[in-house]
């Protein structure tokens, strides 16, 4: 760009910047509604509008630089996909994993109860991002519905045990089953459309479970939700005093009692659900029914002329989604030992798609992590809870802007012939050509 | 006494309809142009219904009377205030994303969506608001006790929606702006090349469905007098509804699809369940998109391989 | 060259108003190789989409000869939900698309695995247990996939991701795609557009090949009208939606309807 007219130009941009800040936050920032009148807070606009022309020159100016031209340049050669192969020497960080999984196991014995709370809601929101993963990372399918799964979960163990005397354990081996039956319920109407139409159908779909639970008062409890018994290990109870004559886990265990107890075991089973379900969507990813997922996501019209049976296929995605998130829900109710329909509303659907989409849609390591990043964070920051939706907003369309394979990169794997004497000369020849 | 509480429903769902069209409008003619569903939509009628609010406080306190004046200026500023959302959002959200991953946009507009409400509520307080009641009084049919009423409000209702649509249906249909949209929405690239500012009429159609959808949030307002900052969600499904019920892209069908998704919920709620109207409304979605993914006045689309 | 492969009688494919195909009847005989020529718009690609089962021809029958006994197209697609255009390709007919379909953010080798799904598609849990059977049948997919491969000399690009291969490639690579799920008849859309002259001889040798080879049969859809007629056996001429001809590729290139509508002008630009 010509040098002599950056200051014409920017001083344009930047004016333009400055008005348009103004109508846009000027009103609703600058203007508070009390009753039928407003109250004058206009300096807050003037801030904003400083704020915002104030970076969009800095911006603009850092794209000048050097620097900025080489990152364009970056941007521009890395856009199209940002997705790798890898080179066949990787090896698997076994002893990674194994560190990982054994601080897991051992964080009950550092952290309060406070802290384990959070662990145990992260290890949730891990849990749902995995599910959604598959339906949205790995299959394509934008489910905006999926907290519906969720409260399947979380209700079957609440009325469950008000209606049919079901306990953790019972639920925790059935919310699998009964979550896939209604993802596959939800799956047919919606397998005929693509992209957006499923998205808003999901949607309804979401919402249609809340309003009923909502408004079936007789059975759900309405708006009042409903109580969860706490969990059972072996029978033994986490109270006090037991209940109903059977003896509680500290006297069994001859120790002395503690409230903790009741959460260090949900950690546990959580903590181990989770690895488990980590080491089969691993798994999965690598199997035919994994790849054939993706291969959905790329291209259906091709797959169906590879004889794939695409409703099969998405059912199968839905499902297994489905059943993860209906886990979640359970581990979620015996958590709070209470459940109403406010915890599943499409903001919790909205959270679980930033998740995935932070995370790098279709890596595993990538959802654990942004679970992990975007359930903590808005703890350690509880000043700025006001803003936590915002910042979610923000970051969602930043990453689409910035990003939009997510924050880790997508690594495919390496496949050599065991033995095709034929084809090894050429490989080795491609390779002394690299 | 059966033909009043009929008629009484038939009078709210036209009404109701006619403001689902005014919002559907920004939905059908986003995707005619970009085939992308503007998720934030029914979030950008949230914020008219604060703006509308705001200015009529605003004027209210510069000692403005007269009601007829009253509406009018909050029409206009609500739209245009609107109607830069709808072009700032296009330009900060979306159109850094055209040539993406077909699932990109739509993740951005969700973040657009939350940010408004979030942004709203940290900005206005998540209380209900309210505004003062402008317009009172109703044309009433029947005896004392049974009777069907038509509210002055709801007849400002029809006719600013008549005359909103009536604006919009001209200028799609013979300036050059409208042809320009219409091709297009045909085929954008080769709008493109035989000259057609492609970015400048994806702005426009997202400035048009912002004030229109503004238009809606007036009348909204002053109507039921009390809004939040959650409304956009439910009103954006609605509407949504109601232009694929009527065939997305569509500009006649939104304002069908309008009208019979408010009478038919009208109908449901007057005679079925009040609790249950937005499972009706989304649960009527989920069936058209499964039956008739097309709408009522769209055509099927050939897939192309 | 007694027993047709694939009939196609009478099948007419409106879409609305518009007529795509009207009437049209041919056969395709075991092993030949048959072209589908005709100026664009003439209905060739219509006529391929109702026979590979993404269209259901709106009268008409087309079927295809298998080992089981005659299949009939068109009832394959009545399945309610799922359509069962997956079902004409299970019965033994692939495809390639006129503007490539591959599945572009995947390796190459992945491409051809997607392929033989049917093959690997071994039970969930021996999956996620790394059974025997399941490495087993892996071991043996991806032997298959470098095996077409080495077919379509596409082995150095094994692992690259589809979307960054030229574009030559990429056709040769959704050919053996199409040949991974072991297919009686392939057919082929415009494989030759947007070659240049060097990778289209590749290109006749590879479909050549296959059909020697792999007891395959051909049909093709192309513009490159050296091309056609140095490798097809029998050449289907459309125009309008009908078939104006019919014949080997000699009998074709002289029939007076054929020069008139389309071959007339061809021949005059390649002698230049």
């Amino acid at each position: 760009m010509d040098n002599a007219k950056i200051p014409a130009k920017l001083l344009k941009e930047a004016v333009f910047t400055f008005v348009l800040s103004l109508i846009v936050f000027g009103p609703i920032s600058g203007l508070v509604l009390t009753g039928f009148t407003v109250e004058n807070k206009l300096a807050r606009p003037l801030i904003i509008a400083s704020v915002v022309t104030i970076g969009r020159v800095l911006f603009t100016l850092f794209l000048e630089t050097s620097l900025g031209r080489r990152l364009i340049a970056r941007m521009a050669g890395t856009a199209g996909s940002g997705v790798t192969v890898e080179s066949g020497n990787e090896r698997f960080p076994y002893a990674a994993v194994a560190i990982a999984f054994a601080v897991g196991l051992a964080f009950p014995l550092m952290a309060d109860e406070y802290w384990l709370g959070v662990a145990i809601l992260a290890l949730i929101y891990v849990l749902l991002g995995l599910g959604l993963n598959i339906v949205v990372g790995l299959a394509g399918l934008l489910d905006l519905g999926f907290v519906a799964f969720y409260a399947v979960g979380a209700y079957l163990l609440a009325l469950g045990a008000q209606y049919l005397g079901l306990g953790f354990w019972g639920a925790l081996a059935l919310a699998p089953l009964i979550a896939a039956f209604c993802g596959m319920v939800l799956a047919f109407p919606v397998l005929r459309m693509h992209g957006d139409y499923l998205a808003i159908v999901t949607l309804g779909f979401g919402e249609i479970i809340r309003l009923v639970l909502n408004n079936w008062l007789d059975f759900t409890g309405g708006p009042n939700g409903a109580a969860v018994p706490a969990p059972t290990f072996l029978g033994l109870e986490f109270t006090r005093t037991a209940r109903q004559g059977g003896t509680p886990f500290h006297e069994f265990f001859g120790i002395s009692y503690s409230a903790d107890y009741k959460f260090w075991f949900i950690y546990l089973v959580l903590f181990l659900v989770v690895a488990a379900v980590i080491y089969v969507v691993n798994r999965l990813k690598s199997m035919p029914i994994g790849r054939l997922w993706e291969a959905l996501r790329e291209d259906e019209i091709a797959c169906r002329s590879l004889g794939v049976n695409h409703v099969a296929t998405k059912l199968s995605a839905f499902m297994l989604g489905a059943s993860t998130g209906g886990v979640a829900g359970v581990f979620f109710a015996v958590h709070q030992g209470f459940v109403n329909p406010t915890s599943f509303t499409f903001f919790e659907s909205a959270l679980i798609l930033a998740i995935v989409v932070l995370g790098g849609l279709g890596s595993t390591l990538g959802v654990v992590m942004a679970a992990l990043v975007l359930t903590i964070l808005p703890e350690v920051l509880r000043d700025f809870a006001e803003y936590r939706v915002l910042v979610f907003g923000i970051l969602m369309v930043v990453m689409m802007v910035w990003r939009p394979r997510g924050l880790v990169r997508i690594k495919r794997p390496a496949f050599f012939p065991s033995s095709a004497p034929a084809a090894v000369p050429a490989l080795a020849a491609a390779e002394a050509a690299q | 006494m059966d033909f009043y509480i009929l008629a009484q429903q038939l009078v709210n769902g036209i009404t109701l309809g006619s403001i689902y069209g005014l919002i559907a409008v920004g939905y059908t003619m986003v995707y005619g142009v970009i085939r992308m569903i503007n998720f934030a939509h029914g979030d950008v009628y949230m914020v008219s219904a604060y703006v509308a609010a705001i200015t009529l406080a605003v004027l209210h306190s510069f000692g403005v009377d007269s009601v007829p004046f009253a509406i009018i200026s909050v029409l206009v500023v609500t739209c245009f205030i609107t109607g830069v959302y709808g072009w700032t959002i296009e330009r900060v959200a979306y159109r850094p994303l055209r040539g993406s991953t077909k699932l990109a946009p739509l993740i951005s507009a969700i973040g657009i969506s939350l940010m408004l409400q979030s942004y709203v509520q940290v900005a206005q307080g998540a209380r209900d608001q309210g505004v003062p009641v402008l317009v009172s009084g109703a044309l009433r049919l029947g005896t004392d006790k049974d009777f069907a009423q038509i509210t002055y409000m709801q007849l400002v209702i029809l006719v600013a929606s008549f005359v909103a649509m009536a604006i919009l249906t001209y200028l799609i249909s013979y300036t050059t702006l409208g042809r320009q949209c219409r091709a297009t929405q045909q085929n954008r690239h080769i709008s493109a090349v035989l000259g057609v500012n492609t970015d400048r009429i994806i702005s426009s159609v997202f400035v048009i469905g912002a004030a229109t959808a503004a238009v809606g949030g007036v009348l909204v307002t002053f109507n039921y007098g009390s809004f939040n900052f959650f409304i956009g969600f439910v009103m954006g499904i609605k509407a949504f509804t109601a232009a694929v019920l009527g065939g997305i892209g569509s500009l006649p069908g939104a304002i069908l699809g309008g009208l019979v998704l408010g009478l038919t919920e009208a109908l449901f709620a007057g005679y079925v369940s009040t609790d249950y109207k937005d499972v009706f409304a989304f649960a009527l979605l989920i069936v058209i998109l499964f039956f008739r993914p097309y709408g009522l006045l769209g055509r099927p689309e050939i897939q192309k391989v | 060259m007694t027993e047709p492969v694939l009939t196609v009688e009478n099948v007419t494919m409106r879409f609305g108003g518009i007529v795509a195909n009207q009437n049209v009847n041919f056969k395709v005989d075991k092993g030949a190789i048959t072209a589908l020529i005709g100026p664009n718009g003439a209905g060739k690609t219509t006529l391929f989409n109702c026979i590979t089962g993404f269209y259901r021809a709106s009268e008409g029958r087309i079927v295809l000869s298998t080992a089981e006994g005659p299949r009939d197209i068109g009832a394959l697609l009545s399945r309610p939900i799922v359509g069962g255009s997956h079902l004409v390709t299970r019965a033994g007919i692939a495809r390639t698309f006129q503007n490539i379909r591959l599945f572009r953010e995947m390796t190459v080798v992945e491409n051809l695995l997607v392929a033989q799904h049917l093959d690997t598609e071994a039970n969930l849990l021996s999956g996620v247990f790394k059974s025997a059977v399941f490495r087993r049948a892996e071991a043996e997919a991806v032997e298959r996939a470098f095996y077409w491969l080495g077919q379509m000399n596409l082995v150095d690009d094994a692992n690259r991701l589809a979307g960054e291969l030229p574009y030559g490639r990429q056709r040769r690579l959704e050919i053996a795609r199409a040949m991974c799920t072991s297919p009686r008849l392939i057919c082929l859309d415009e494989p030759a557009a947007g070659l240049n002259p060097a990778e289209t001889i590749e290109l006749s040798e590879v479909i050549q090949r296959l059909r020697a080879d792999h007891d395959l049969t051909v049909m093709v859809i192309e513009h490159d009208m050296h091309l056609v007629m140095s490798i097809s056996d029998h050449v289907v001429v459309f125009d309008h939606g009908v078939v104006i001809a019919d014949g080997t590729p000699k009998e074709v290139a002289n029939d007076p309807a054929v020069v008139a509508a389309y071959l007339g002008v061809e021949e005059k630009e390649v002698a230049e």
